[in-house]
């Protein structure tokens, strides 16, 4: 798993979001992808194959960084920057819209 | 010689073809232009579909019928040979109505070709039928039924322009990408055809270039008159399925992505316009208002290959025998009917008398008169 280059032992990061529920540090500027690529099993799956996918382009371009995002799926989250207490969900297969 | 037969245009229309002639044990040279050609089978939005289809010509519309029956057949052939998957499904297909003028308006027209020929799979579904045969989804205010009509469905056209290319290759023919064909020269035997990748000799050719066909059929004085249609499509985001039905300008692909088309326009740009994008997507939600949820991730246009008329042109030169022309919109469709029936009528010298609703001559007013 990646670590972020801001981490510094006793500064404390500056915000927390929630990654599949579960309180997770993060820094000003960074993307949910990036954030994502810090946590295990926080991958997404594929909804053609049902293989598991993580952040790979960080540029708009791969689809592969898709979550939930404050219950918006098929977020791309290479696009989209941190906020404190945002809510990620890792999506598991194909958006649902509401009937 | 290079080979039996040269096609030019790598197309579906041209593939078709050339799979047709090396079925029938013939070696086929396609010469493909650059990858940045503009393509309709790149373009398309992947119909099979007959309702509504050459509802002035019924030539055409036999055509059409007879070829999304030989749909299943073509695709397990096509498939045994190149072992890909092309996603088909043939479900029936819809075409919405959203006002009792448009569902009355339809309900006549099937009624016409009906008349024309018998045909027993078109029907009219009201909204409480269609809520029936869609519990997924929930229809907009506006929708009052549908024409449903058995003999539709739809192709992941990418996948099969993809067998389509392959399977030449393994019946032992040749295709050569990057070969844009400048000049097709008859000599005392055959003709000579010039491309950027080299000359090339056979005694047959035939031009499937979709809209640069008239290009290389007029100076030889064979006359192939079409028209550039530009069409805009959108694709939204994979969603879980919603649409088990195609219908005329929406389908949900077998991926889950669902394609919203196809304006008709007069520009001869590949640009795509706000505008289009807004009207189509108007009407889509008018259809399925949950759709103004999803993303959009692309949107495209393409240009249709459209004869005059609208049927398609396949014809021999009269002045050099050997020399064929096809184009048509729908190349999708009529893939199957292009393998068996338009491929094997050039090579048995059958196009005039099995084809002869399709020949160029009937552009030619001073002979029909």
């Amino acid at each position: 798993m990646f670590k972020s280059v801001l981490e510094r032992p006793g500064v404390p990061p500056d915000m927390m979001v929630l990654v599949n529920g579960v309180e997770t540090p993060a820094w000003d500027g960074e993307t949910v992808a990036s954030v994502l690529l810090r946590v295990p099993d926080a991958g997404r799956r594929s909804p053609i194959s049902g293989t598991l996918r993580l952040p790979y382009c960080q540029m708009g371009v791969c689809f592969e960084c898709l979550a939930i995002v404050d219950g918006i799926a098929s977020t791309q989250g290479c696009l989209v920057p941190v906020q404190p207490g945002m809510r990620i969900e890792s999506q598991r297969g194909p958006r649902e819209i509401s009937r | 010689m290079n080979a039996d037969i040269i096609v030019v245009g790598g197309g579906v229309v041209g593939t078709a073809l050339a799979y047709g002639f090396a079925r029938q044990g013939l070696s086929v040279l396609v010469l493909d232009g650059e990858d940045g050609d503009m393509r309709a089978a790149r373009a398309n939005f992947g119909l099979v579909w007959v309702q509504g289809k050459g509802a002035k010509a019924p030539a055409y519309h036999d055509l059409t019928r007879q070829s999304a029956n030989l749909w299943p057949t073509f695709l397990q052939e096509l498939e045994g040979c190149v072992e890909t998957r092309i996603d088909y499904a043939r479900p029936g297909g819809l075409f919405y109505c959203l006002s009792d003028h448009e569902y009355e308006a339809r309900d006549a027209l099937n009624k016409r070709m009906h008349n024309q020929a018998e045909y027993a799979d078109t029907r009219m579904v009201d909204r409480r039928e269609l809520e029936r045969m869609m519990p997924a989804v929930t229809f907009g205010s506006e929708v009052v039924g549908a024409s449903y009509c058995l003999a539709d469905g739809h192709a992941n056209p990418l996948q099969l322009l993809a067998a389509l290319q392959q399977a030449i290759t393994a019946l032992g023919s040749k295709l050569l990408f990057r070969s844009t064909v400048g000049s097709i020269r008859p000599e005392k035997t055959g003709f000579t055809v010039h491309a950027t990748s080299g000359s090339f000799r056979a005694p047959k050719v035939v031009v499937a270039a979709g809209l640069a066909t008239p290009l290389l059929t007029e100076p030889l004085g064979f006359t192939i008159p079409l028209r550039s249609e530009r069409g805009q499509l959108l694709v939204t985001e994979r969603l879980a399925p919603i649409l088990p039905y195609p219908a005329s300008g929406l389908r949900q692909t077998a991926d889950g992505t669902v394609m919203i088309g196809a304006t008709k326009e007069e520009a001869t740009d590949r640009g795509v316009t706000v505008a289009s994008a807004t009207k189509l997507a108007l009407r889509a939600t008018r259809i399925i208002p949950a759709l103004s949820a999803a993303r959009l991730v692309r949107q495209w246009s393409g240009f249709r290959v459209m004869p005059p008329d609208g049927s398609p042109i396949y014809a021999q030169s009269e002045r050099y025998p050997g020399l064929f022309a096809a184009a048509c919109h729908s190349g999708v469709t009529l893939a199957a009917a292009h393998a068996a029936i338009v491929a094997p009528a050039m090579i048995a010298g059958r196009l005039s008398r099995d084809l002869a609703a399709f020949s160029n001559g009937r552009f030619d007013v001073q002979k029909c008169a």
